[in-house]
């Protein structure tokens, strides 16, 4: 899984022997190679989501479908207080956990790619073995360690720190964040980690030289360099949290619960797949809002501290 | 042995080889020396069976090879990269291309020592790929292409990734095997003075065209143009216009040299009244005291730069626009020749060459 | 302590501090999971009530557990095999060869990564339906193979991209035909990354919760019946176990695939050009 939100190709770094333009018959294996693939995504992927984007024009009757088109239930998604509530409760959540998880990752990310010395890669081993715990899992220990009678509560009274278990840590929204949080940390390392390994240290160096302290040459030539890998973790981590329905459901309690609880209650006890429908296109263009407002945050400020 | 006729590759509209043809000997050491992107690996693949020409032939022992897949083709290459197989041991590399031949393990055993020998990896044949120095990988590679008996061995830069001494000692290697094994060598390279230490005749290649066929000397000394010239090595230039012309000589007029008739190279074609006649800077000597030569010319030293066993010197010479590059050794105090200083340079008739704009 | 220095090579040892705590917070729900089943009492708190084997002797004895077992090593299988052979296929292509629309097709093959999944489940839900499909552990697999691809596909591209292409030429050069070529080059060198990629693949339709919700019929996967037993406090130590087990598995495998992925990594840099 390293950088698999890289999607860099691999160049011909040849130098020596010019390329000569590409015959057809390149191309033509080339597609060929990946139209199994391609077809396959484009058949479970994107036609899925275009019938999704459909339905959320329709309406339901019970078990019928009715073709005509209609707003009504982006205006349901978009004015019932309760939807209303749940997306910005998502979008405020996926802005914190992407923020927090891109915070606290990034350091780690320093750390490795300059001082991991030989290890790197045992480091971004270690790193990624929680990971691959089953996610049900690692969210209910979590629940074992926020809750009433959990680990941390019991530590701390244990500590004498607090004298009665404290009901602030599990069933709320900070619970959902601290556990989303732990739960994507691999995801915004590794783009960072990359993004830090590209930087030629010489620029570093160049920096000093041209009398730049260790932190202003961070700020000058590092972190702008790495903004890169900066954005794909935000959007790798932001993206998908919107739409978490594990976390919720398990450590959520009554006012930690996401919009994926309400869109998956369309298409179950529910049963309005055409307003289930338009809760997730409603969801996925928001983010997508928030994620471009975010980037474009994020490269104004690279711009500006040049 | 081997004929190249009139071969072209085109990608769409750019040509990477253009209309080339040329015929190499059984036995010989022939070089395509050219700068990047000139063609020649095209060339050489095309040999391989790697790629095929747009049009044109390229017949191996009069058998035409267009269209006969690589592995079916009397040729083996070492690669640029080496191209060692990663998974297997220098024994196994070597042996790679025998197991086809499902020879008896006896004999496949005796011929990949022989190899080894030959390139003088004896006894490293259960190393791994990894455990290799650039030169062993470089031998590996050798051991492998010629163990298969080829009748041409295809070498693509097979030095470009080694240090300068060790690209020496292997230079003189090479052309001892190709010697001692008597198969034909066919060399590409970038770099002029590994083509000139070690071919019996090169090709000069720009931009898909061969622009010389030669002897290592003839080539040096008797270049067919400037570019040539130029990529040889250092060459003064001097504009001259061709007062005569026939069969095996030329008589040009230059303001500095004056009327000079010389021997015309091979290759040269006419292209209007002009000519360039160059002149090497070692072929120019300085003349001490009262020594004089046949034919000298005078000017002022401008420019004097030190390298060790050879001093540069740049001198002026009334009548001609650019400035003489002499390169004279250090034996006879060149190095101290003082800026400014009068000087004469003496040089032989058969120095200067003549060749077209 | 020796072993931690060689971790730290000198450098900045505030970020050091910082990393360790870091792998600490990481690693810290994952540990709770061994010690919490080997607790006599069911309620998951320090200090242990005692110690026991005896929710790991209980599992094989439920039936429901052993069949959802049995579904997701089906599904598990079948979801790595398919997407490694998408992924081979595509990662070949992306690797090797140049052709048009080569970013947009690799985007949306890696878009499953960077996608909610209960929308990318709920998507593929309503197109089964509407085909119908009935729901079963084939729609699993069938939403696994998505979602396991782009993992495939990482694994296998980095493993295809240090290919030195002149290999198959030296081969061809050597008299091996394209089919033999094949078998003794190509084959050899890219095998680890084909394994580490069925691992990988297998790991992640193993631990996949949300695809397997939604698109399973009456079968239960592994992460299903897990999903099963939370609900009863009882159960939870039972869990324990059994994600104690689940941990175990996955590390092994995944280790398995890194050392497979590196030694890959080392078999296909061919250093080539070396100087000295």
């Amino acid at each position: 899984m390293t950088a698999a939100a890289e999607g860099s190709p691999p160049l011909a770094a040849d130098g020596i022997r010019r390329r000569p333009p590409l015959p057809q018959s390149e191309s033509f294996q080339g597609l060929a190679l990946i139209s199994p693939t391609f077809l396959y995504a484009l058949i479970l992927l994107l036609l899925p989501i275009l019938v999704v984007f459909a339905h959320s024009f329709w309406t339901q009757n019970y078990l019928t479908i009715d073709h005509t088109f209609t707003l009504q239930n982006y205006r349901t998604a978009l004015t019932e207080p309760i939807y209303l509530d749940l997306l910005w409760r998502s979008l405020f959540v996926a802005l914190l956990v992407s923020l927090f998880t891109v915070v606290l990752a990034y350091p780690i990310a320093y750390f490795i790619s300059f001082h991991g010395g030989r290890h790197k890669s045992l480091w971004l081993f270690l790193i990624t073995i929680p990971f691959w715990t089953s996610y049900l899992l690692r969210v209910m220990s979590w629940k074992v360690i926020l809750g009433y009678n959990g680990v941390l509560n019991s530590g701390l009274m244990g500590l004498g720190l607090i004298s009665e278990p404290s009901t602030a840590l599990l069933y709320n929204t900070s619970a959902v964040i601290i556990t989303l949080t732990h739960a994507w940390a691999a995801f915004a390392i590794l783009p960072i980690f990359v993004s830090l390994e590209k930087v030629d240290r010489t620029l570093i160096e160049a920096a000093k030289d041209l009398g730049d302290g260790p932190l202003r040459s961070f700020l000058r030539v590092t972190l702008p360099l790495s903004v890169p890998g900066v954005i794909s973790a935000l959007l790798i981590v932001m993206i998908p949290t919107v739409g978490d329905y594990v976390t919720p459901k398990l450590v959520g309690g009554k006012d930690g619960v996401m919009i994926a609880n309400a869109i998956q209650a369309q298409f179950g006890k529910a049963a309005n797949w055409p307003l289930g429908a338009a809760l997730s296109v409603t969801t996925m263009v928001v983010v997508s809002l928030m994620a471009g407002a975010a980037v474009f945050l994020i490269r104004t400020a690279a711009r500006l501290v040049r | 042995m081997i004929e190249i006729r009139a071969v072209t590759r085109s990608y769409g509209a750019f040509k990477a080889l253009d209309d080339c043809s040329l015929a190499i000997h059984e036995g010989e050491f022939f070089s395509l020396l050219g700068p990047s992107g000139c063609g020649k690996t095209t060339l050489l693949r095309m040999i391989a069976g790697f790629d095929n020409p747009t049009s044109g032939s390229i017949a191996v022992d009069g058998q035409e090879m267009v269209g006969v897949p690589a592995n079916r083709r009397p040729t083996n290459m070492v690669f640029q990269s080496y191209a060692i197989f990663p998974h297997l041991n220098v024994e196994q590399n070597v042996a790679y291309g025998l197991k086809r031949l499902q020879l008896d393990p006896a004999e496949e055993k005796r011929r990949v020592d022989e190899a080894l020998a030959m390139v003088s990896l004896d006894g490293l044949g259960k190393r791994g790929a990894h455990e290799l120095s650039g030169g062993q990988r470089q031998r590996v590679a050798l051991a492998r292409a010629l163990v298969m008996r080829p009748k041409v061995l295809l070498l693509d830069e097979p030095l470009s990734a080694l240090d300068k001494k060790l690209r020496e000692q292997m230079q003189v290697e090479l052309r001892r095997l190709q010697q001692a094994v008597g198969i034909t060598f066919i060399l590409v390279t970038h770099d002029q003075y590994e083509a000139l230490a070690m071919s019996d005749r090169i090709a000069v290649m720009f931009g898909g065209r061969i622009a010389q066929i030669a002897s290592p000397k003839e080539i040096y000394q008797r270049p067919v143009n400037r570019r040539v010239a130029d990529f040889l090595g250092g060459m003064n230039f001097v504009k001259a216009e061709i007062v005569e012309e026939n069969g095996s000589s030329i008589t040009v007029n230059t303001l500095g040299f004056g009327r000079i008739t010389t021997e015309k190279p091979k290759a040269f074609t006419r292209n209007g009244a002009g000519a360039t006649l160059g002149i090497r800077p070692e072929r120019l000597r300085v003349l001490w005291d009262n020594a004089t030569a046949m034919h000298e010319v005078s000017g002022t030293v401008v420019e004097r730069h030190y390298f060790g066993e050879i001093t540069h010197l740049i001198v002026e010479i009334p009548g001609l626009e650019k400035p003489l590059s002499v390169t004279e050794t250090n034996d006879f105090g060149a190095d101290d020749i003082p800026i400014g200083a009068p000087i004469r340079l003496g040089y032989d008739r058969d120095a200067l060459v003549a060749m077209a704009e | 302590m020796t072993a931690l220095k060689r971790l730290l090579p000198g450098g900045n040892s505030w970020l050091a501090a910082y990393a360790f705590l870091y792998i600490g917070f990481l690693y810290l729900p994952v540990v709770f999971l061994p010690i919490f089943s080997i607790n006599t009492s069911a309620s998951p708190k320090f200090p242990l009530a005692g110690i026991t084997l005896q929710w790991y002797r209980d599992l094989p004895k439920t039936p429901a557990l052993i069949d959802a077992a049995w579904n997701s090593l089906i599904v598990g299988v079948s979801a790595a095999i398919l997407a490694t052979t998408f992924g081979i296929l595509a990662a070949r292509a992306i690797t090797r060869y140049r052709f048009p629309g080569r970013r947009p097709i690799h985007g949306l093959i890696m878009a499953p990564l960077v996608l909610p999944e209960v929308i990318v489940a709920i998507s593929m839900l309503l197109v089964m339906l509407q085909l119908g499909l009935s729901l079963s552990l084939f729609t699993v697999v069938l939403g696994h193979v998505l979602i396991c691809i782009p993992y495939s596909m990482s694994v296998l591209t980095s493993g295809f991209e240090g290919f030195d292409r002149s290999l198959e030429e030296a081969s061809a050069d050597l008299g091996e035909s394209a089919f033999g070529t094949f078998r003794r080059v190509t084959l050899p060198m890219v095998a680890p990354a084909i394994i580490s990629s069925l691992l990988v693949a297998f790991t992640i339709s193993l631990d996949d919760f949300i695809i397997a919700f939604f698109l399973t019929g009456t079968e239960a996967t592994l992460p299903i019946y897990i999903w099963g037993q939370l609900r009863f406090a009882a159960k939870l130590p039972g869990v324990l176990a059994l994600g104690t087990l689940l941990l175990i598995g996955s590390f092994l495998l995944l280790s398995i695939a890194e050392i497979l992925r590196r030694r890959t990594a080392r078999r296909t840099q061919s250093k080539g050009p070396q100087h000295g």
